[in-house]
């Protein structure tokens, strides 16, 4: 959200075309992302898995309250990086944006993959996740780790905040929205599976707008729903396992 | 034998002071100068009443280790259980009170089973989307719940006793009955935490593998503390309602789900006078920050101020101000009773001492 807002202020107030202020949001995101884990989370134990969720809590309010105070609540069009007649296949027509959008994403997903599946960084990045000690056991070092992390992280919310925002609208509280249903869709698909994410994200998508389009007030709430459903049902989600911990 | 009736005496001290601070503070606010007493005790009685969510959620948060940012929603549910009740069934305050408690107990109890399968940042983001879903089904909803403008002029609360009937009409008058109510679930609150349940909680927070170990039963416990903190949101719901008179969707946002949380990181996790007093300091400050002559632009000062409270607290004082004046305590007895202190340390570390 912040990032998108600094996107913003580029397209706008510094007339820039879309392909530099989106890399030079990304960058910026990136680093602001990494700075955050160095000066915040670095000083923060992590004896409880509770600890890091209120900070990050904290941290959103703070950025929150900041984008609110720099460019206010007023919700804005976010300008759209590609304008033109949409693209016809046969019977189906789609938006330049929506094209966009799709290529974006496809092409994040095949890298973010190929990172995560062959890339020393990315199998380390893996490493850290699973096991901790193991991990620093092997040589890897947790802090760069968890910088990278953060800073592909917030970059990836950058990316999602800058393609959804010229969909839908500018506002400082919208990627509250956006997390969750990020996070149903998470939770569809299975939450151990990266398929799985596509295929929810793809299926939330549907439901989202089918019912979304009956019963435009209860979005959230159908997000909401999905996720307690999914739970109870197939804990596992679709495409995942559902394990259960064992000593 | 001495010792029993030491640790009974320290007990029952903070209570012997909470009840005397009930008791004299309407009188003692009449004195200040400029305020109207009336508004400074309406905004005492709203931050008992936020006291009462902070409790339950320190119960879920601070002891079981489950976290929400839901609870606005509960607060919700009870307040217009509460309304609802009371205005179109005409059912009296007391009946409606407890039946909204048990409504939301209920509810706290179903939206625990799902959140046996998540834990951590899942489930913040689970419960924040049931925090986001009730106030659009009460818009949703709008034939019965009056939509986005919500109720208004609810009946005064009252109580009735054998043969007459309390009326709460004044300002006084109504906080008596939030401190009346939040004395009550105070001291169930630290009985609960006391008991085996209250021992079961802290064990499942501090690892579910060795609470599971030892025998615990994580289904059973969890949900009972999903249904007790959402019980105590639920009654604080429905003294909110009667409190204000009329309740509408824009009350329970997901910044209040919010404050609750702030409040009981700052009073400290896993300690009931710790939520209490957090709940205290941030409704009063809050107050305070709309008053500040140079500030035009408060919400967005406020938002920044409970992200930084929430970031501080966590970083310098991971049990919050609760963690202050236990250690301040120790470092009494120890000064009084060398020889004893060290025994009393560990049984204030294993009795719910919050984050480690």
């Amino acid at each position: 959200m912040f990032s998108t807002f600094v996107a913003f202020t580029l397209l706008t107030v510094f007339q820039l075309p879309f392909a530099v202020a989106f890399v030079l949001t990304l960058v910026f995101a990136g680093l602001f992302g990494a700075l955050i884990e160095r000066v915040v989370l670095r000083h923060i134990s992590t004896t409880t898995v509770l600890n890091p969720v209120i900070v990050t809590v904290g941290l959103s309010l703070i950025l929150l309250g900041t984008a609110g105070w720099i460019w206010g609540y007023e919700i804005r069009t976010f300008p759209a990086p590609v304008v033109g007649p949409p693209l016809r296949f046969a019977t189906v027509v789609l938006s330049q944006l929506n094209a966009l959008t799709f290529l974006v994403t496809l092409v994040l997903m095949t890298v973010l993959f190929a990172f995560f599946r062959f890339s020393p960084t990315g199998i380390a990045m893996r490493a850290v996740a699973e096991n901790r000690t193991a991990a620093q056991l092997m040589g890897i070092s947790i802090g760069r780790m968890n910088a990278l992390g953060w800073g592909m992280g917030t970059a990836m919310g950058a990316v999602t905040g800058m393609l959804i925002a010229p969909l839908n609208y500018l506002d400082p509280s919208m990627m509250g929205d956006v997390a969750l249903k990020a996070f149903a869709a998470a939770v569809v698909g299975g939450l151990t599976s990266l398929p799985g994410a596509v295929v929810g994200g793809l299926l939330l998508g549907i439901i989202d707008s089918v019912v979304g389009f009956e019963v435009p007030e209860l979005r959230n709430t159908i997000a909401f729903v999905l996720i307690v459903l999914v739970l109870v049902v197939r804990p596992g989600g679709l495409l995942g396992k559902h394990e259960i911990k064992k000593v | 034998m001495v010792h029993w009736l030491r640790t009974r005496g320290r007990a029952a001290a903070p209570y012997g002071v909470g009840l005397a601070a009930v008791i004299v503070v309407p009188s003692l606010l009449g004195v200040i100068p400029g305020i109207a007493p009336g508004y400074i005790l309406y905004l005492v009685s709203l931050a008992l009443i936020y006291a009462i969510v902070a409790i339950g959620l320190g119960l879920l948060i601070g002891h079981t280790g489950q976290i929400s940012l839901g609870h606005a929603g509960f607060f919700a549910i009870g307040a217009y259980a509460s309304a609802l009740l009371t205005l179109r069934l005409g059912l009296p305050f007391v009946a409606a009170l407890l039946v909204a408690g048990a409504l939301t107990a209920t509810i706290g109890f179903l939206l625990g089973l799902p959140a046996l399968r998540l834990s951590g940042p899942y489930l913040a983001v689970a419960t924040l989307g049931f925090g986001l879903a009730i106030p659009q089904l009460v818009v949703w909803q709008a034939s019965w719940t009056g939509g986005s403008s919500g109720l208004h002029s609810l009946p005064l609360a009252s109580l009735p006793l054998g043969a007459f009937t309390i009326v709460f009409r004044t300002d006084q008058d109504y906080y008596y009955l939030a401190a009346a109510v939040l004395i009550v679930l105070t001291i169930f609150a630290r009985n609960v935490v006391a008991s085996h349940t209250g021992r079961a909680f802290v064990a499942i927070r501090d690892s579910e593998i060795a609470a599971r170990a030892m025998g615990v039963d994580l289904v059973r416990y969890k949900t009972t503390a999903f249904a007790l903190s959402a019980l105590y949101a639920g009654i604080a719901g429905s003294l909110y309602a009667h409190l204000i008179h009329g309740i509408s969707p824009e009350d329970f946002t997901v910044l209040l789900s919010v404050d609750f949380l702030t409040m009981i990181v700052l009073g400290g996790l896993g300690s009931v006078g710790g939520a209490l007093s957090g709940a205290l300091l941030l409704t009063f400050l809050q107050n305070a920050l709309t008053r500040l002559p140079v500030v035009h632009d408060f919400k967005n000062l406020y938002i920044v101020v409970l992200g930084a409270i929430l970031i501080l607290t966590i970083a310098f004082l991971p049990r919050g101000l609760a963690g202050i004046v236990r250690a301040s305590r120790q470092r009494w007895a120890a000064r009084v009773r060398p020889g004893a202190s060290r025994l009393d340390q560990i049984v204030e570390l294993s009795d719910g001492s919050g984050v480690r």
